[in-house]
């Protein structure tokens, strides 16, 4: 498989206070890690989910994908092309090839503009209004399996998942390779997630376009990605085919993550994983395994120590102790 | 509360916001009475040299310092010029004044104040110098030193109303730009690779406007007193030319002989501004977006 | 109707209520019905616009002004909630109900430390100012906020999102009240923190015995906590219970769609999920009939005409003619 985006060692970098301020504190480290030395890539067609809970870094990676965020370290490669290298005129030619739909599905949309000219922003972005606009807003919408009078309707007269839609049908728009999906179902009802979901895999199956998600919601990864990674801390703790991490987590925080996702069964109670505290700050990070403060099996090794990536199948991880099979997570019937 | 938040209403066919802003402005009396009165002003003023009785600057069309009459409704001034005549026409200068500069101020006070919020910061701390200089002098001092320098007429007012009209503008501009620069709205057109220019004037513009053209119509007064008030010191529009406040200004010199010039110059100036004022208030009612989630 | 109206705490019944707006009427609510036993917690669930929020403001009175209540009263403690003086409902605000909502910073001052906020709230109380101290760093440790006497002279924006809402649910508890609204209390959390929150309540409602109603759209955290279910639909009620009959055997086609629909249901990998196809109804004219008839893919001729509540089972209702067909077939 030919890989369409590849990322290598990417690091991101935000500055956690002003320079003058950093040279009078002595401070040579006046920075947070967002994005600490992430590699993964994504085959042509393929969907890969990028999970993690607020402040893992998951939508600064898809950020600094896009060019939205210049990365500090590392390299991005998309098609072969080394992204970091590309002038300003050859990087508007890349953002043909890769579009973002961002979290909030209506306040993403510009809430003076119809639906017809919010749709077909990015062929006047891109100069290609020789086409004709009205007949690819038709085709677009019709795309996302909306009706064509939608057009005239502006962002704050749609609902959620209309909004969502319209946010799909533009980042259609210029046939891209690559759509980077910022918690597409966020704000969603869940009759509607569905809907979403459902024409995100069918567009892929129709187009092959390669998807990548970044989410918290684990319910929603199983049906759509096929490769899954979990960020904690701006790093990848685990990754693997989507089917073998729910089948058998081995990082504690991916077991912890699955089990926290509640059933709507009243009888069905998981092998529930509360995990202590917060998430640390990344000003403040943790000693060894980065984990080790949450984690319900830490070791004395964890606080020193900093795992090493291991491997189990097709699975990657970082941890010292990693989950085997005795303990796994599936629901059981109460009594 | 979020009660109506979550209330999604699909129906065929909605209001466009112009039409709810106006359905709204003609359910708010004061706003209908700005409305109206505005209008009203306008039109008379337009109007002025074909309703004015008399040639505003001739003098000894009838007798000097005249109570109102039957020929003459306010009266006649010092130098027997019909006062009536005098308002109508003044009330040009007064709009001529205060539209033009409001629109010069508007417009170079928005694109500073967009420069200032979008572009880099180093701009943005300059702009800002400028603005606070401008503001941290006296408008008088400002306005009587620039008349001493290059002599008083109509450009000169203009001049001062723009200058010192500007950091107004521009400050409203520069933070609604600001407050809007990192919505997610901007960061997708960014990802789409729109450039600067683009989402300046197709994004934010539209957005920001509406407060500051509610600003505009509330400054309108203000700047027609200011002109009044310059007129009234004696350095504004050069006689024999009729305006609002030098009608005030010759009025005051004659008021033991007569309180009716100063009454006429007055009452216009008063309801001009209320009528100005009223509009202004109604329309930022309206624009408040607390307010409008109810329509 | 149960019977067992004695030892309920809050009753609502017939509520209805509108919206005046310049483009109509809005029945945000029609006739809802609930009830709440002492010590229960009971989970409104449904999807934006079905009104849950909107009843959950009118049981506590704060209500824009354009709302109007058509119909139905709101029994608390047996006194009608409704004909309450402003000045009845201050004391009770805070007092007997207290809220907990989805943004922990509407009910935290950002300028005063947490400390300052718990002493004020108690000035109801005749204690000493030691005492309130005292008792409100017991109340933090009970919420588990680490080293809680040291935090009290720490500012909301100090706290992480989670340790916020802790705090946010532990002023409500500072009075003891009878009732406490939690208004998606968890949505805006990380999933890890949402398992803490709703473990949190869970302690506290067996500690304090105090009845919740917990408002979210999230059904895993009414199974996991409530004992109870209201199901909400486009204003009203569709199907109430206890969430074993509810969830296990959904009388209403809605319920029985929303539960399908739920992706933590499904343990299959599936490129299809299942759906509701349509949208919820203007609230300017409603569907005649069954507001979810349009829907609804079991709607039949007698569904053009509104149903009543059906019972379904004891304590099971759902507004559905399918009921009525089934005992009659």
């Amino acid at each position: 498989m030919s890989a369409l985006l590849e990322v290598r060692d990417l690091t991101v970098r935000f500055r956690s206070k002003t320079a003058l301020r950093a040279l009078v504190e002595r401070d040579r480290h006046p920075w947070i890690e967002a994005v600490c030395d992430v590699s993964f890539s994504i085959g042509e067609g393929e969907t890969m989910a990028l999970v993690g809970e607020s402040g893992s870094g998951k939508t600064t990676l898809a950020r600094a994908i896009i060019g939205l965020v210049e990365p500090a370290a590392g390299s991005i490669r998309f098609s072969g092309c080394e992204i970091g290298a590309l002038s300003r005129g050859e990087m508007k030619r890349v953002r043909h090839d890769m579009a973002m739909m961002f979290q909030d599905p209506r306040g993403s949309l510009s809430p003076r503009l119809a639906v017809r000219q919010l749709i077909t922003e990015p062929y006047r972005i891109h100069d290609l209004k020789r086409r004709d606009l009205d007949a690819e807003c038709r085709r677009l919408l019709g795309l996302v399996g909306l009706p064509a009078e939608f057009g005239e309707r502006y962002p704050h007269q749609l609902s959620g998942g209309q909004a969502r839609r319209v946010g799909i049908a533009r980042a259609l728009a210029l046939d891209p390779k690559l759509i980077l999906a910022d918690e597409p179902t966020a704000g969603l009802d869940v009759s509607v997630q569905g809907e979403v979901l459902n024409l995100l895999a069918r567009l892929q199956d129709e187009i092959g376009l390669s998807i990548l998600m970044v989410t918290h919601n684990l319910n929603v990864v199983r049906h759509v990605a096929d490769r899954v990674a979990i960020m904690y801390l701006g790093r990848f703790v685990e990754t693997g085919p989507t089917e073998d991490v729910f089948r058998q987590p081995r990082h504690p925080y991916t077991a912890a993550l699955l089990s926290a996702n509640p059933e709507s069964d009243p009888d069905a109670r998981m092998a529930r994983i509360e995990l202590q505290g917060d998430v640390p700050s990344l000003l403040k990070r943790p000693s060894g395994c980065e984990f080790h403060t949450r984690c319900f099996r830490v070791q004395a090794t964890c606080r020193d120590v900093v795992p090493a990536r291991g491997a189990a199948g097709r699975q990657d991880f970082t941890c010292h102790f990693p989950l085997s099979d005795e303990l796994s997570i599936t629901a059981r019937r109460k009594g | 509360m979020a009660a109506t938040e979550t209330t999604p209403i699909t129906k065929p066919r909605l209001p466009g916001s112009f039409e709810i802003a106006f359905r709204l402005l003609l359910a708010n009396p004061l706003g209908l009475f700005g409305l109206c009165a505005v209008v009203l002003i306008v039109l008379t003023v337009i109007l002025a040299p074909w309703l004015a009785p008399y040639d505003p600057i001739r003098i000894m069309v009838g007798p000097r310092l005249a109570p109102p009459s039957l020929d003459h409704f306010l009266g006649t001034d010092q130098l027997g010029r019909d006062v009536f005549s005098r308002v109508l026409v003044g009330g040009r200068i007064a709009l001529l004044v205060a539209l033009a500069s409001i629109g010069a101020a508007l417009t170079l006070g928005l694109a500073l104040g967009l420069a200032a919020g979008f572009g880099p910061r180093w701009l943005d701390n300059a702009i800002m110098l400028l603005f606070d200089t401008v503001r941290s002098f006296p408008v008088v001092i400002f306005g009587l030193a620039t008349v001493t320098v290059v002599g008083p007429s109509l450009a000169t007012i203009i001049f001062i109303v723009v200058v010192t009209s500007i950091p107004t503008f521009g400050r409203v501009a520069r933070t609604q730009t600001m407050a809007i620069r990192n919505d997610e709205f901007i960061v997708a057109e960014t990802a789409m690779g729109a450039g600067a220019p683009r989402i300046v004037a197709v994004h934010i513009l539209p957005n920001i406007i509406g407060p500051l053209l509610i600003l505009a119509s509330m400054d309108i007064p203000v700047v027609i007193t200011i002109e009044a008030g310059l007129s009234f010191l004696g350095v504004g529009v050069p006689p024999p030319a009729p305006s609002w406040g030098s009608i005030l200004s010759d009025g005051f010199s004659y008021i033991r002989n007569t309180p009716w010039p100063v009454i006429a110059g007055g009452i216009p100036l008063i309801l001009t501004t209320l009528a100005f004022t009223f509009l202004g208030e109604a329309l930022r009612d309206i624009f408040d977006p607390k307010l409008r989630k109810d329509a | 109707m149960p019977a067992d109206k004695h030892d309920g705490i809050l009753q609502i019944r017939d509520l209805s209520l509108a919206f005046r707006t310049p483009a109509g009427r809005l029945k945000v609510l029609r006739d809802i019905s609930l009830d709440l036993g002492r010590g229960r917690i009971l989970g409104i669930v449904g999807e934006s616009g079905c009104g849950k929020s909107t009843l959950i403001s009118t049981v506590m009175r704060l209500l824009p002004a354009n709302a109007e209540v058509t119909h139905g009263e709101i029994l608390f403690n047996g006194n009608d909630l409704l004909r309450k003086s402003e000045a009845e409902m201050r004391a009770l605000r805070g007092g007997r109900i207290s809220m907990v909502f989805q943004d922990p910073m509407t009910s935290l001052n950002p300028v005063l430390s947490i400390g300052r906020q718990m002493i004020d709230i108690q000035h109801r109380e005749r204690r000493s100012l030691r005492e309130k101290r005292e008792r409100a760093a017991d109340m933090l440790a009970r919420v588990g906020i680490p080293d809680a006497t040291s935090r009290l002279s720490a500012y909301p924006h100090q706290f992480s999102g989670g340790m916020r809402q802790r705090i946010a649910i532990a002023m409500a508890l500072m009075a003891e009240p009878d009732l406490l609204i939690a208004d998606e209390p968890t949505t805006a959390l990380d999933a890890t923190l949402e398992v803490q929150i709703v473990g949190l309540l869970e302690r506290l409602q067996e500690d304090f015995g105090c009845s919740i109603i917990f408002v979210t759209h999230h059904l895993g955290v009414v199974a996991e906590l409530c004992q109870d279910v209201v199901v909400m639909y486009a204003g009203e009620v569709a199907e109430s219970g206890s969430v074993r009959d509810v969830f296990h055997r959904p009388a209403h086609p809605y319920t029985e769609m929303l539960l399908r629909s739920d992706p933590g249901r499904i343990h299959e990998r599936t490129r299809q999920l299942p759906t509701i196809p349509g949208e919820i109804p203007s609230l300017i004219d409603l569907p005649e009939g069954c507001v979810f008839r349009p829907r609804c893919p079991k709607a039949f001729d007698r569904c053009f005409v509104a149903p009543p509540a059906y019972e379904a089972g004891h304590d099971h209702h759902a507004t559905c003619h399918l009921l009525a067909r089934e005992t009659v077939a």
